[in-house]
């Protein structure tokens, strides 16, 4: 299991150590240092020298390091990197290198409560918020009755709720969001088209709420098994932790007691009749050595009653290019040197619209001309009630025993950021 | 409550000793809510951090343990964690202040005290540590009981006698059946921490046992999940009921939100399909497997990393699993490097005739990219997916001549060998292009590239009109060349000339090259098959030509799967370090158990015939055991496969079967079982490596040079030693 976790800062300064085995020493941080920091060119988010293993997760400037001795799990070892940011992100707003700076102690405090020993411990926000908090209200100790409570809690069944939560107004917000992965050949044909989905929710419940949630799903476990039914066919779905996975296996109902407040019920997948809310058809031509003209026309491919916005389409340029005239209809084109890249910035398309840029880059005349790679084109996007998936939300029931009203509010968002290519 | 935090950043300063003793004696006086000595607390563990030596204000830390202020005190025992081991002799002044903690009524100050100890492993501290850890097993707490159970095994690595003889083992074990399913989890990683140990207390699960910690396992944190799932290693089925009944259960698991439960799931379902006999469930498993398995790969890059690795060895095993989704490892642009190389390596084992071409489009991009080791494999990958789909073939070597065309001299050096071995796979079919590859003879400056072009050389050198005077320019620098270079020019040669008799120029050619290779070159392998090939011509050039151009076993295909009995035994480690390096962790980690799979009545009889014993931990981290050149028996001793060949140092060549000996040092030898396509028979198959025609599978079963950005783990613990 974990022998260290360390923060590290760009230039490889310690900003966090925790040592939880004295199988290791706090000059380990000096080998991670040297190995990896201040190597330009890092391979593997994993390094194993010797027996000892060091994992890293880059999060904006600053690395978050785990280091083994043992045939670490290395799955569960990521996730708790993972964990660890995202609750540091939920602590104070940022997880940078001020940020860690300024929380230190907090910080301190709170990989000792969620790992001991090397081992993961109970690390839901939402629990740990009652007995580690930023403020140092700490300081009168608690009252033991209010200690039993979290302590119940933070080893309970629903370790991810606190019984007491009271609300005048009993609402429930689920925003699904789809991120749309497309890689489209040269020659126009779809080479791959997917959505990753995410169903999120913020609950503003009483009490302890038992909710169905339903949608126009239908899980393909078998792709020669298709139906023909109009439900959307997912490849796979998986849940939140207080999703009963039984209860699912057996009548594939989603039902749970969600944590209070924020979080993600389920992800899912699927691969097919994507439906996908923008086209690219970019002519990109090399005249002679010296010149590439573009021509690309984005098409919106929804109901007029919609938009996308929020598109930026990145184009890439040759490696010698010097400038790049563009002439855009709507938005902002303007040529990135520093990243090889003309960034075409339109604030809004409307649905079943089309626009074009014309463009045309000058090139340096280099003396050994190397072929250019022709990266992919990029779009990112977003579209307002759309799901590419096709994915629609049922029902959400709410069942708690004061039998009240709660409001329900559905959300669709389909977008795409750093994956939705097009080779030319 | 999440308000934005503290504004501490202003203590990461480094201070000295000195005025950090002088601050905290002159907080003590009006200093309100203990603001101040917060304050020089603070400073104090930023220092720690920044890896400053505090230990020597070690008396006036703990007098700030009197304070009544929780903040305070966990800054203190954070102190106390990292210098109580240095200051032994001091140490006694706290422990009063530990005792009072573990009687406080307050449940989580108990637990912070228990677990502040227990990072404390010296002889004082665990003393007075076992009483009250007795009692914390056994508080009406679950938190505590929780906390106590890891500090059993903090207590064990620090003392296992002394925790033995405490009794606090079968305490574990009791815990194992506690209401809370926290506390369980707990006791099962506490036990299965103890039973990895070499010297540890053997831990093992019967039926009732596992079956009530799978009763556990929905009201379990995730991380609970995980430990109780991993225990389930240590549960052997005794009846192919057992283990169906249990993989039922653990299966709904696949659809949790957190990777590592997926793939511990997945280690288990694996594992326990060992045991089964229901075809048609073990079927419905694997269907169940794929879709989680490509789930992973919409996380994070370095979970997609272990997931593909991962995936890597899953798809040798069970080739159902993801037989219909190749597309899904297509590469991103813009995914990371590591990312992209293993799901280089997945998919042309996915491929097959039907996806065959847009696998190649895909990996003709590749070839085009900027990352270097990246395009190697890119180019490697069109060379295996030519050998491995008969009908791609054409347009595999048409690529590969595109890519010729472009000179890039890496790109060339790697279709080079490639093509090598299509020829090998394909007799009779391509040689047209080898005019078109002489061209290129130039750019070949790497020794595997460059052996692989001899060997073409050699080997059609009757349909090279120029063979002699090409062979000629080649051995120009033979005394310079490395060693594998040499020895494909001494075979290249006495082909030439038993194709080529009558040429002079071939007749002092390879008199010249004998006569280096006998008397100028220190080199045992090359003199010795020099020697060879002399008597050969010597006595009986007829006989020699029948031997040297003995007719090629054809390279059949997947070599690249690992044997039946090495991948078993790797998978039960599937999720863990050993899985992302395919080794087992025995042979890299010091101190490491390894597994086997255990017989039992329902132990499938192929799993049981091909089980790889455990290797005895015996290693200094720098040996590595190397695999045998033997035909791996049924039962083999060592296990061949999973070492990464790259790594060791270069084998000798066999001294039998001259030009065999070429294609076996430079290059690859693909073998391939025809289940890979459609059959679903993987359980049945047979064991590849014997079956196989081609004797010299297992001799080296490397990609050479294509394993050059292998991820492995670095063997030299030189770079700690300067620490």
């Amino acid at each position: 299991m974990i022998s260290a976790f360390f923060i590290f800062n760009q230039k490889g300064e310690v900003l966090i150590s925790r040592l939880y085995r004295t199988d290791l020493k706090r000059s380990i941080a000096d080998v991670f240092r040297i190995q990896v920091v201040s190597n330009s060119d890092v391979r593997s988010p994993i390094i194993t020298l010797g027996s000892t293993s060091f994992f890293h997760v880059r999060v904006n400037n600053l690395y978050v390091v785990a280091v083994t001795k043992c045939n670490a799990n290395a799955a569960l070892v990521f996730e708790f990197c993972y964990r660890f940011t995202a609750i540091a992100k939920s602590y104070f707003g940022k997880v940078d290198e001020e940020s860690v700076k300024n929380n230190f102690v907090l910080i301190y405090e709170l990989i000792d409560e969620i790992n001991d020993f090397g081992y993961p411990q109970n690390s839901e926000i939402d629990t740990l918020k009652t007995y580690i908090t930023t403020e140092s209200v700490m300081s009168s100790p608690i009252a033991v009755e209010e200690s039993t409570k979290i302590t119940t809690q933070a080893t309970g069944a629903t370790s991810w709720r606190r019984g007491d939560v009271r609300y005048k107004k009993n609402e429930a917000f689920v925003d699904v969001v789809e991120t749309v992965n497309l890689s489209m050949s040269a020659k126009g044909t779809v080479l791959r088209a997917d959505v990753d989905g995410h169903i999120l929710m913020r609950a503003y419940l009483t009490g302890t709420p038992e909710c169905k949630f339903g949608l126009n799903d239908k899980l393909v476990i078998d792709k020669n098994e298709r139906g023909a039914s109009d439900a959307v066919e997912l490849d796979d779905c998986r849940f939140h932790q207080c999703v009963r996975l039984d209860e699912f296996d057996s009548s594939r109902t989603i039902s749970f007691i969600p944590p209070d407040g924020e979080f993600e019920l389920m992800r899912y997948r699927s691969t097919s009749n994507v439906k996908l809310p923008l086209r690219v058809i970019p002519t990109v031509t090399e005249i002679g050595t010296t010149q590439v003209s573009y021509v690309v026309t984005v098409k919106t491919n929804f109901s007029n009653k919609l938009s996308a916005t929020n598109v930026v389409v990145r184009i890439p340029t040759p490696l010698n290019t010097t400038s790049v005239d563009c002439k855009v209809p709507n938005g902002k084109a303007k040529y990135v040197p520093a990243e090889n890249v003309v960034v075409w910035k339109i604030p809004r398309i409307q649905g079943g619209q089309e626009i074009t840029l014309s463009a045309n880059a000058q090139l340096t005349s280099t003396t050994h001309r190397q072929v250019w790679a022709r990266p992919p084109i990029d779009i990112d996007f977003q579209v307002l009630m759309f799901t590419a998936s096709g994915l629609i939300v049922r029902f959400l029931k709410v069942f708690e025993k004061s039998n009240y009203q709660s409001i329900k509010w559905v959300r669709y968002l389909t977008k795409a950021s750093g994956s939705y290519q097009i080779r030319f | 409550m999440s308000g934005q935090g503290g504004q501490d950043a202003k203590f990461f300063q480094r201070g000295k000793i000195q005025e950090f003793r002088a601050e905290l004696h002159a907080a003590e006086s009006k200093d309100k809510k203990f603001q101040k000595r917060k304050i020089v607390l603070k400073k104090i563990v930023a220092n720690i951090t920044m890896g400053n030596d505090m230990s020597a204000l070690f008396t006036d830390v703990v007098n700030c343990l009197a304070i009544p202020s929780l903040e305070i005190k966990k800054m203190v025992y954070l102190f106390l964690v990292s210098y109580g081991r240095a200051k032994a002799d001091q140490i006694h002044l706290v422990i009063p202040s530990f005792l009072q903690d573990c009687s406080d009524r307050n449940p989580l100050i108990r637990a912070l005290a228990i677990r502040t100890m227990s990072y404390i492993p010296i002889p004082v501290v665990l003393e007075s540590l076992t009483d009250q850890l007795r009692h914390c097993l056994k508080d009406r707490d679950p938190y505590v009981r929780k906390t106590a159970a890891i500090c059993v095994a903090k207590l064990y690595t620090a003392d296992p006698r002394k925790a033995e003889r405490g009794g606090f083992v079968e305490m574990l074990r009791d815990l194992m059946l506690d209401t809370n399913a926290t506390v369980v989890s707990n006791a099962v990683a506490a036990l299965s921490e103890i039973g990895d140990r070499q010297d540890g207390v053997i831990f093992k699960l019967n039926l009732t046992v596992a079956n009530k910690l799978l009763a556990a396992l929905p009201e379990s944190s995730e991380w609970g999940q995980i430990y109780i799932l991993d225990s389930l290693l240590r549960y052997v089925p005794e009846k192919h009921e057992d283990a169906e009944l249990m993989a039922e259960r653990v299966i709904v698991q696949l659809q949790h939100a957190n990777s590592a439960v997926v793939l511990t799931t997945i280690k288990i379902l694996l594992y326990l399909m060992n045991y089964m006999e229901n075809r048609r469930l073990i079927d419905y498993i694997c269907k169940k497997m794929g879709p989680p398995l490509v789930t992973l790969l919409s996380s994070g890059p370095e979970v997609q990393y272990v997931a593909l690795r991962n995936i890597l060895l899953i798809i040798q095993r069970r080739p159902s699993v993801l037989k219909n989704d190749v597309k899904v490892f297509f590469c991103k642009y813009n995914d990371p490097i590591y990312v992209k190389l293993a799901k280089l390596e997945i998919m042309y084992r996915l491929a097959r005739e039907e996806n065959a071409r847009e696998v190649l489009a895909e990996l003709q991009e590749y070839a085009s990219e900027v990352d270097v080791d990246f395009v190697r494999k890119a180019v490697r990958s069109i060379g295996r997916l030519a050998i491995k789909v008969q009908p791609a073939a054409d347009s595999c070597i048409q690529a590969l001549l595109n890519l010729v065309e472009t000179k890039v001299s890496y790109v060339v050096q790697e279709a080079v060998i490639v093509i090598k071995d299509i020829f090998r796979r394909y007799p009779g079919k391509y040689e047209g292009i080898i005019p078109t590859l002489c061209e290129h003879l130039d750019v070949l400056d790497e020794p595997e590239s460059k052996a692989a072009m001899i060997w073409i050389v050699g080997q059609f050198a009757n349909r090279i009109d120029n063979a002699d005077d090409l062979m000629d320019d080649l051995t120009y620098n033979f005394l310079d060349e490395p060693t594998e270079v040499q020895l494909a020019l001494l075979t290249a040669a006495v082909k030439l000339f038993i194709f080529k008799a009558q040429s002079d120029t071939s007749k002092a050619l390879v008199h010249k090259v004998l006569k280096w290779a006998t008397e100028e070159v220190d080199n045992p392998d090359l003199r010795d098959r020099g020697f060879i090939y002399w008597r050969l011509l010597a006595i009986n050039p007829a006989v020699a030509g029948e031997v040297v151009l003995a007719e090629k076993p054809a390279i059949t295909t997947d070599a690249d799967r690992m044997d039946r009995g090495a991948l078993d035994q790797l998978l039960l480690h599937t999720g863990t370090l050993g899985s992302i390096y395919h080794k087992n962790p025995e042979t890299f980690i010091r101190n490491a158990t390894g597994k086997a799979l255990a017989d039992s009545p329902a132990l499938n009889a192929f799993s049981r015939q091909v089980i790889v014993p455990i290797t005895r931990n015996n290693l200094p981290p720098s040996a590595i055991n190397i695999p045998g050149p033997g035909p791996p028996g049924p039962r083999k001793p060592e296990p061949a496969a999973p070492i990464d060949t790259a790594a060791l140092p270069p084998r000798p060549p066999p001294t039998s079967g001259s030009s065999s000996v070429l294609i076996d040092t430079s290059g690859t030898s693909e073998h391939e079982t025809t289940e890979d396509g459609d059959g679903e028979a993987e359980d049945e198959f047979a064991p590849t490596p014997t079956a196989s025609a081609d004797p010299y599978e297992n001799l080296d079963n490397a990609f050479g040079g294509y394993l050059a950005d292998e991820p492995r783990p670095q063997m030299n613990d030189l770079l700690f030693r300067a620490f």
